[in-house]
């Protein structure tokens, strides 16, 4: 691998741009590796990078249907952050937030981690109770968590219509100020071109469409480019996590839904934190181009299809609206959907699965752009040593039997 | 937005449907009696189809009553929508 640079800037100016290497190479699979990840998003790309780095396992394949990113990865609205409510997320997502801070210069590759802070609203009195609760929750784990009321919030975000005759006056909010947003494409190109180096086979254009076994024992995978076989197999497909769990013959907790998002043309710098509202069911940035970039809550109903429907579009709109007057006429440019893989408790399942030598990450939902370096570093961890870490462990399938959940939802301003 | 077709009032907007999930999953006759495994694919485990699905949706903002639609989860078409009991649970989608 080449590394960017400063000078290679300048060297391949000279050069009118047409001596960069590849990103990646391009390879066709190989019949064998040691582990084949299924799935090129954040997770699994960052899954094969710190397999490589941190466990010296290199005789890795990641296979992609499509090409790496396409997924969720590059459909996300970007939001980083930590404050979640409960100990095992909340150590989770901060393990994950710790790695984002110097992770564009260990990948060598710019990721825009932009820590302009996130705001959760509170719109209600229940709301700013659960808030100050998160707050302090937050706090006793050592994540940065703040309570704001409606004057700071002003302060903070002068465009934002805190007047009390709206229908969802601005009572306070909490602020995370390591939060922010960064470049999602970049994560899974940064993770993938890190992970390359290695010499991890990145196979784009290659779905998996069955998984072998033998004596109770996955053994490999067949796909669109052939059989290959697999010692271990790790899976980190999101919205598809059922269609690979039919394969290996168990079931999942899993939902999938379509959400979507969208952005506006550009303007100039007016909003420089995220701000999310849980009750109103949208968020919003501005990126570095000016593009206000938005999102909405999940379709109610199952769905494959990477687009949902006008009404939650519009909803998550008009709540925006409210909140920022001065957005009313902007007018959005593009608008997209991807597909998450929602869990019962809003928590993810990382771990191993009732076949042997096939591993699983899923149930990110909503919100598991943020989490990419740290749901890859355990997921590496646990394929690795065949035992979850400690920081995984609650995030078992067999939680779902115990009855052990790590309820999030609602309880943490969890979405996104 | 879909158009889905109440079997009590016709073709209605989205937006005036709840989503139930999926359908005629069968509530275990004697729940102090089955195993933790049971119990949990009974209150957890999903079929969640990439294809054909078959799903209960609540008419609440018209006829308030719960009937079953068979949808694909991919193009999202509705081909058929059922008043509870008008099928049998064992019906593969
Ligand atoms: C609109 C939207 C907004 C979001 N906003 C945020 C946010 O602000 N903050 C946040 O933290 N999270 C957010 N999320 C959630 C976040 O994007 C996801 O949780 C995260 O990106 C999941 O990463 P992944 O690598 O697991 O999945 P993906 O990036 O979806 O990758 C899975 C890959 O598996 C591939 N695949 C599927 N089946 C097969 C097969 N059979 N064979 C081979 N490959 C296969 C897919 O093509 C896909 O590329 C948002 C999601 C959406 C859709
Ligand atoms: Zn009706």
């Amino acid at each position: 691998m080449k590394r960017y640079s400063l000078f290679s800037l300048v060297r391949n100016g000279i050069n009118h741009h047409s001596n960069w290497d590849r990103v990646w190479r391009n390879p066709n699979p190989r019949p064998e590796y040691d582990v084949v990840i299924i799935g090129g998003g954040g997770h699994g790309l960052a899954t094969a990078y710190y397999l490589a780095k941190e466990h010296k396992i290199t005789k890795i394949a990641v296979l992609e249907k499509g090409y790496i990113g396409g997924g969720n990865t590059g459909r996300n609205t970007e939001i980083v952050r930590s404050n979640y409510l409960w100990d095992e997320a909340a150590q989770l997502y901060e393990f994950s937030l710790k790695l984002w801070q110097n992770l564009s210069s260990e990948l060598n590759f710019n990721l825009m981690y932009s820590k302009k802070g996130v705001l959760n609203l509170g719109h209600s009195l229940q709301d700013m109770r659960d808030i100050s609760r998160r707050v302090n929750a937050n706090r006793l784990n050592g994540i940065d968590s703040e309570l704001l009321s409606t004057e700071e919030v002003k302060g903070l975000v002068p465009i934002i219509n805190t007047s009390p005759d709206t229908r969802y006056p601005i009572l306070g909010a909490s602020l995370q100020k390591r939060g922010g947003t960064a470049r999602h494409d970049g994560v899974a190109w940064g993770f993938g071109r890190a992970a390359d180096a290695f010499g991890v086979d990145i196979i784009q254009g290659c779905e998996v469409v069955g998984i072998r076994q033998e004596d109770g024992s996955a053994v490999g995978v067949d796909t669109t480019k052939g059989y290959i076989k697999a010692k271990k197999i790790g899976v980190a497909v999101a919205g598809h996590s059922t269609v690979l769990a039919n394969m290996a013959g168990f079931r999942l907790p899993i939902e999938t839904h379509p959400l979507q998002a969208w952005v506006t043309d550009p303007i100039k710098p007016v909003l420089d934190v995220v701000v999310m509202s849980n009750s109103v069911h949208a968020y919003v940035s501005q990126t570095d181009r000016g593009e206000l970039l938005a999102g909405a809550g999940i379709d109610a109903y199952v769905g494959y299809g990477q687009r949902g429907s006008f009404s939650v579009l519009e909803h998550a709109a008009s709540s925006i609206i409210e909140l920022f007057p001065i957005f009313s006429r902007i007018r959005v440019v593009r608008q997209w959907g991807g597909i998450v893989d929602t869990t019962p408790d809003a928590c993810p399942i990382i771990g191993k699965t009732p076949l042997k030598g096939l591993f699983l990450n899923c149930g990110w939902g909503t919100g598991g752009y943020k989490a990419t370096p740290g749901s890859g570093w355990v997921f590496a961890y646990t394929i690795a040593n065949d035992t979850p870490h400690n920081l995984n462990e609650p995030f078992s399938l067999e939680r779902f039997i115990t009855g052990k959940l790590i309820d999030e939802h609602g309880a943490a301003g969890v979405a996104h | 937005m879909l158009m889905i077709d109440c079997p009590w009032c016709g073709n209605r907007d989205e937006s005036e449907f709840m989503y139930g999930g999926e359908g005629n999953i069968v509530r275990p006759q004697d729940p102090e009696s089955i195993s933790d495994d049971s119990w949990s694919d009974y209150l957890f485990m999903r079929k969640n189809t990439k294809g054909l699905y078959m799903e209960q949706w609540l008419h609440s903002y018209g006829c308030r009553r719960w009937f079953l639609a068979e949808r694909e989860t991919v193009s999202y078409e509705i081909l058929n929508t059922h008043k509870i009991g008008e099928i049998n649970p064992e019906s593969k989608s």
